[in-house]
């Protein structure tokens, strides 16, 4: 063994976990898991190919089956495509989580002196993070397919931010379906489960006047439809607030109902 | 400050149905390694894991220098370091990456984060490989990653859960030099293992363990004391005489005498010593068994635990109608092994 000055070990005092320590857990716990990222490029690459094979099977598939009144398909479509795409990526974070679960590395996270949600809240900004550069990709293959924003630039950014809060809400629900099923497999699989309804019996794909009525009801209220129909407002023109409020609640709700459950969770696994 | 720096006292854990540990009491002092010895499923992870502050005992409670691993855990983290047989390291990362994160972790300042992780890469002989993922790395270097980074911020009391299971016996003697200097400098030690001869060469005091409960305790030397004195090993030349060496000799022992029949092996409790070994030599041979190996030799930890369970160390649960507490079942690992 090599001689090397070692200090004898101390009794370290507890820091108090004030926000400031906070943030800077979940910093480097979000820095973590974006290395991870850019050192799997193939993961990104995957991720990206899913929701661009559903641009061109809506657009060029389904399209032109679909009667949107008021605007394009492609115009329609987009909103849809940009809320689904967030969401669906979301479900990466349930699977990372119950990878870090079964190799272990969770345990050692929980026995060092770090603020209990920086593995979780780290988990959901490098998500978010990732989300941003997806979007902006899927933004370029959107204008490519002949999509254009038509209510200018403010609008249209700030209808970027609400695809992705309300992707970032979304992804402390999968936090929280990770920490549950643990099997990085089944977390695959049990994420999708609250998807689909959601995405497909919404206003993402083809307008809700088209549904049974049994459905309409449903599909009216629902997150994923005010928040895609806030995106189209704000990308396309129309009532913008209605919707917005709306999102901005449903949002909310996720957050305060699923941020507490996802820590209780990951305090007690 | 008590010089008793791992304390224990009738904690009992149970997952469901399953009695993972049934009123556990030990006692670590300051600078020392207990060894905790059982098989698997004896209670060793659950135990770990509520020193660790990872799971909450149902009953007793633990202290790691005199705090509450439930009531003040928050204190209990900072001194602590765990290090395992999963070697929790992120693979992804290079070998510096992960120390660098850990002492963040324990939010240490940033210059001390980094010479902290070169120290630690320096004694664990990590340094050429410090800058590559870790992926890359073999069985015994992540093993030593992963020991290092329970050891980036110096904690005075340490967790190692059976940190060699798995290893190469060349990976195993290196880590024994590790653990050993991590004592001399003065941490105490909480070791796992179901290794006899790792408790045996590593462990001021041991704890054997087995369904929950504490079975013996005591120095090597005092366990197998309670044999009660030397035991006499045979070999046989041929398999098929293993009964009848077994009939020769069985009421010459002190006690039940333990037949291992694939290696043709049999071991005889005996207080005579040498004058035990030399009626068991005239039997034999009256009997004309045709001998491998015969000898006179001090218990083994193995024997120990035979004695004192009824089963060997290593057996993995191999008995098909034992119930298995689980280690596992809080913590969500499994098949990993």
């Amino acid at each position: 063994m090599t001689a090397t000055v070692t200090t004898a070990p101390a009794l370290r005092r507890a820091r108090p976990i004030t926000p400031l320590v906070a943030v800077g857990d979940i910093a480097a716990i979000a820095r973590r898991n974006l290395l991870r990222v850019a050192r799997t490029p193939q993961l990104l690459v995957f991720s990206t190919i899913q929701p661009v094979m559903f641009v061109l099977l809506f657009r060029y598939v389904f399209g032109g089956a679909i009667h949107t009144p008021g605007s394009t398909y492609v115009d329609y479509l987009m909103a849809g495509i940009f809320v689904q795409t967030t969401l669906f990526g979301g479900a990466q974070t349930a699977v990372g989580l119950a990878e870090d679960l079964r190799g272990g590395i969770v345990d050692r996270f929980r026995s060092l002196p770090m603020a209990r949600s920086a593995v979780l809240a780290g988990r959901t900004f490098a998500d978010l993070a990732r989300n941003v550069f997806v979007l902006a990709l899927m933004v370029i293959v959107a204008t490519g397919v002949g999509f254009r924003f038509h209510n200018g630039a403010v609008p249209s950014f700030v209808a970027m931010i609400v695809v992705l809060a309300f992707g970032y809400a979304f992804s402390w629900v999968f936090a929280y379906i990770g920490m549950v099923v643990k099997e990085p497999e089944t977390a695959q699989v049990a994420g999708f489960i609250p998807l689909f309804p959601l995405v497909f019996a919404s206003s993402a794909f083809v307008p809700v006047a088209s549904m049974p009525g049994w459905l309409q009801g449903f599909a009216r209220v629902q997150p994923v439809s005010v928040t895609v129909n806030a995106v189209r407002a704000l990308t396309q023109g129309g009532p913008i607030y209605h919707w917005l409020w709306q999102m901005i609640v449903w949002t909310g709700l996720i957050l305060v109902v699923f941020v507490p459950l996802a820590v209780a969770r990951y305090r007690r696994i | 400050m008590a010089d008793t720096m791992i304390e224990v006292a009738g904690v009992k854990k149970a997952f469901g149905t399953t009695k993972a540990l049934c009123g556990v009491d030990l006692a670590a002092d300051r600078a020392k390694v207990l060894g905790l010895l059982g098989p698997n499923g004896a209670g060793k992870t659950t135990l770990v894991r509520i020193l660790a502050t990872l799971l909450l005992p149902d009953e007793g409670s633990a202290r790691i220098a005199g705090l509450d691993v439930v009531r003040d855990a928050d204190a209990v983290r900072p001194i602590i370091g765990l290090a395992g047989q999963y070697a929790a390291v992120d693979e992804t990362l290079t070998g510096r990456e992960n120390l660098e994160l850990v002492g963040r972790l324990y939010h240490l300042g940033r210059p001390e984060v980094r010479r902290r992780a070169d120290e630690v890469l320096e004694r664990f002989s990590l340094t050429g490989a410090a800058d590559r993922q870790v992926k890359t790395y073999s069985g015994g270097m992540r093993r030593r990653l992963d020991l290092g980074a329970s050891l980036v911020a110096n904690p005075p009391v340490l967790i190692l859960d059976e940190p060699t299971t798995g290893l190469d016996p060349r990976s195993r003697v290196e880590m024994w030099g590790f653990i050993e200097t991590l004592v001399a400098d003065g941490t105490t030690i909480l070791l796992t293992t179901q290794y006899l001869d790792e408790a045996d060469r590593l462990a001021h005091r041991i704890v054997v363990i087995d369904y929950g409960k504490v079975i013996a305790e005591g120095t090597s030397d005092q366990l197998k004391d309670q044999l009660g004195g030397d035991v006499v090993e045979l070999r046989v030349a041929s398999p098929g005489d293993l009964d009848k060496a077994l009939a020769a000799i069985a009421e010459l022992g002190d006690g039940k005498p333990q037949v291992d029949a694939e290696y043709g092996r049999l071991t005889l409790p005996a207080k005579g010593g040498p004058a035990t070994l030399m009626a068991a030599a005239r039997r034999l041979d009256e009997s004309d068994i045709t001998l491998e190996d015969l000898s006179l030799r001090r218990p083994s930890l193995d024997d120990v635990f035979m004695a004192l369970t009824g089963h060997s160390a290593g057996a993995d649960g191999s008995d098909g109608d034992e119930p298995q507490p689980a280690d596992d079942a809080g913590g969500g690992r499994r098949g990993t092994t």
